[in-house]
């Protein structure tokens, strides 16, 4: 066993035991997730799912800080999606109240749970996340403390989207377990923007952030996933969806860059009819590493899914990204696409994808493509031709391939935040970015 | 402005300028026919630079100066403008922000003070108003899902903008309906001056209607095969080009 396992079992064994807020589902759900942490085989170069992204370092991480040690103040104050929604903070792994705005009524916490909210929780926690495979998981369940539900019942709409801000501060280096758990029922609509942060790009921390998801018959959820921390911190984290008939998820997820940003997605058609839309940028600079997983599983007929992941690796970063389809024999009329194309900006930074298309049914169309793109020379001569040098043509053309799928983000306080702060990063000027002909006469 | 002598180039070992001489002053409008494939178009890609063609001999004079000295963007900073016959499509790339880099980028190699973010969309928004070019194209991404005359207005949109000294018009009027050839026909005049020179490449005698040429030249087999005043373009439309000297296709 080495240190890291060490720490976060002897951390396990320090939750606060018997005590009456603890109910026994959480107790029996942490007993079990840390004899699976224990059996699960920390990964090697020789696990398939791990076999491009060394754990090596990240086993000999020397001790975690506390959780809430740290400072709130050290954030930026601007630090917030403006977003009109309901916020959940939760700072080093504690639930921050003081941050906290308003909350729904359809969002408990765990420790909160009435009986009926304890029954759809132990329906379903774990369920998806499977924590037999997956360290992460299973060390999310050992760990577990504080866990978010957000059960929108049949035919309700959530008005407002929930915002989930994960940060940690300046000085607190803490280990954030962190879960997630959203059953959408029949009918039901809900948006959750996730959103990971750190006080400075130095902060450092572990933080294992898990989301489950079960998106009822007809239910419709939106996802956001922003890894929009430090580049000293650890990230592991899963996205699992079960999508049932006629069930839709649209999901983004976007990754600066860090130490490590593991985050992988398990989403599975359960229901005819279903739909997935998932798109995803990652863009690791410096000697930074984004490793994203995703596996889809088509279970049933008539079911589509379209996937797009974008990458731009710099310097001496490295990307990792694995996407599977998987096709099973039930699942004729399947329509699936999934593309990934990434451009290197150094030649020093390295890229590993890997498709994994895996069809066992015979009437289905899927179209699968993993590419390492280069800047289009047409374009780049066009730019040239108005006067742009080739290097500020490159950096324009760079932004436009991910500017591409960003564009297309529905959350208008998303995007109003990821543009800036991307635009800055490719030296764009945001304003022109914005341009708004009617709001130009105002000023 | 411009003189060139005896131009030979080639595209992938292909030759494709066999000897072409052109001299274009300041002020002047030379319109330039000719069969498909002659050359007309790359002769605009060799003027503006583009890779993959090789010129083996001849010389080009712009300004006084060896034009293939300069780098691509350079040329543009010096005034070259190539209105593309296949603009090309940047998803992605906010035309605003496009337009905004390239006037900056020759305004500055012009000495010319810098325009603030504000200044410069409300310039980009008037001069779109007049090549007809609703303001959403200019938060779209450069030519991205632009109609073919969308694509042409934009370019001379970016003329207008960048106010080149030698513009070359590479069929800017194909595609163009009636309404749209007129407009970008007003573009094209309204900037015509003393200092300034078109090269306008067409199949059609129409455009020359509205852009009047001060010299029609017939550009085949990549050589100029015969050169004339408005009058020879007229003469085109009626007869073709299979009288020419040379036996033009
Ligand atoms: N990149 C290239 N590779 C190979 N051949 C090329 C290339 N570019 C041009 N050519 C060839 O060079 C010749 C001249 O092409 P060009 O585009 O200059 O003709 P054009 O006079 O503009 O014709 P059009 O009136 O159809 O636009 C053609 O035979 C064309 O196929
Ligand atoms: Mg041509």
């Amino acid at each position: 066993m080495n240190d890291f396992k060490r720490q976060a079992l002897s951390l396990a064994k320090e939750l606060p035991e018997q005590d009456l807020t603890t109910p026994q589902w959480l107790q029996n759900l942490r007993e079990r997730g840390s004899q699976r942490f224990q059996a699960v085989d920390w990964p090697s170069r020789r696990t398939e799912s791990w076999k491009y992204t060394s754990l090596a370092a990240l086993g000999k991480v020397a001790s975690f800080g506390a959780a809430n040690q740290g400072d709130p103040a050290s954030f930026p104050v601007d630090a917030w999606i403006d977003a009109d929604a309901y916020r959940l903070v939760i700072t080093d792994g504690v639930i921050d109240t003081a941050a906290c705005g308003e909350l729904p009524a359809a969002l408990t916490l765990f420790a909160d749970a009435d009986d009926a909210q304890s029954k759809i929780i132990e329906a379903h926690l774990g369920r998806l996340a499977d924590s037999e495979q997956h360290l992460f998981a299973a060390m999310s369940e050992a760990l577990l403390q504080q866990g978010v539900l957000l059960h929108v019942a049949a035919g309700v709409k959530l008005d407002k989207p929930l915002y989930l801000v994960n940060r940690i501060s300046e000085t607190a280096a803490p280990l954030v377990n962190t879960r997630l758990l959203v059953v959408l029922e029949q009918g039901a609509e809900a948006e959750v923007v996730e959103h990971y942060a750190t006080a400075t790009d130095a902060t450092k921390g572990f933080v294992n952030a898990q989301t489950e998801v079960v998106i009822g018959d007809n239910a419709r959820f939106k996802h956001y996933r922003l890894n929009l921390e430090g580049e000293a911190i650890h990230h592991v984290g899963g996205v699992f969806v079960e999508l049932n008939r006629d069930a839709n998820f649209d999901g983004f997820a976007i990754a600066k860059g860090a130490e490590l940003i593991r985050i992988d997605y398990g989403l599975m058609h359960r229901g005819a009819g279903a739909h997935v839309e998932l798109n995803g940028v990652y863009l690791p600079r410096n000697k930074q590493l984004v490793d994203y997983h995703t596996n889809v599983q088509h279970c049933v007929p008539h079911c589509t899914t379209n996937e797009v992941f974008r990458g731009i690796i710099g310097d001496r970063a490295r990307a990792v990204f694995n996407g599977r389809i998987h096709i099973h024999k039930d699942a004729q009329k399947t329509l699936a696409q999934l593309s990934n194309k990434n451009l290197l900006t150094s030649n020093k930074a390295e890229i590993d994808t890997k498709p994994e298309l895996e069809i066992y049914a015979d009437d289905v169309r899927c179209a699968h493509g993993a590419t390492v793109s280069q800047i289009n020379d047409d374009a780049l001569y066009y730019l040239q031709a108005r006067g742009v040098d080739k290097d500020q043509a490159r950096i324009m053309l760079s932004f436009g391939f991910i500017n591409e799928l960003i564009q297309q983000l529905e959350n208008q306080a998303v995007l109003g935040y990821l543009l800036p702060e991307l635009a800055h990063q490719f030296g764009r000027d945001v304003d022109l970015l914005l341009f708004d002909g009617d709001d130009l006469d105002s000023i | 402005m411009l003189r060139i002598n005896n131009l030979h180039a080639s595209v992938e070992d292909k030759e494709i300028l066999k000897g072409l001489s052109l001299e274009i002053k300041p002020g002047e409008v030379h319109a330039i026919m000719g069969p498909n494939g002659a050359g007309k178009s790359t002769l605009g890609n060799v003027l503006s630079g583009r890779d993959g063609y090789e010129v083996s001999s001849g010389t080009v004079e712009f300004k006084g100066a060896n034009l293939f000295d300069l780098a691509v963007e350079e040329r543009a900073r010096e005034g070259v403008f190539l209105a593309f016959q296949y603009p090309v499509e940047i998803p992605g790339v906010s035309n605003m922000e496009f337009l905004k880099v390239s006037v900056d980028t020759v305004r500055k190699h012009k000495g010319l003070p810098a325009l603030s973010s504000v200044e410069f969309m409300k310039l980009a928004r008037t001069t779109s108003q007049k090549v007809k070019l609703d303001q959403a194209f200019l938060k779209r991404g450069v030519n991205e899902g632009f109609s073919g005359g969308e694509k042409k207005r934009n370019e001379i949109l970016q003329m207008m903008l960048l106010e080149p000294s030698l513009c070359i018009l590479d069929e800017t009027d194909s595609g163009l309906d009636i309404d749209a050839l007129q407009t970008v026909a007003d573009g094209v005049n309204a900037m015509r001056n003393k200092d300034r020179s078109f090269i306008v490449v067409t199949h059609y005698q129409r455009l020359l209607d509205y852009i009047v040429p001060d010299y029609v030249h017939v550009l085949a087999d990549g050589k100029i095969v015969k050169s004339g005043d408005k009058s020879l373009a007229k003469e085109l439309e009626a007869k073709g080009y299979g009288w020419l000297e040379g036996g033009v296709a």
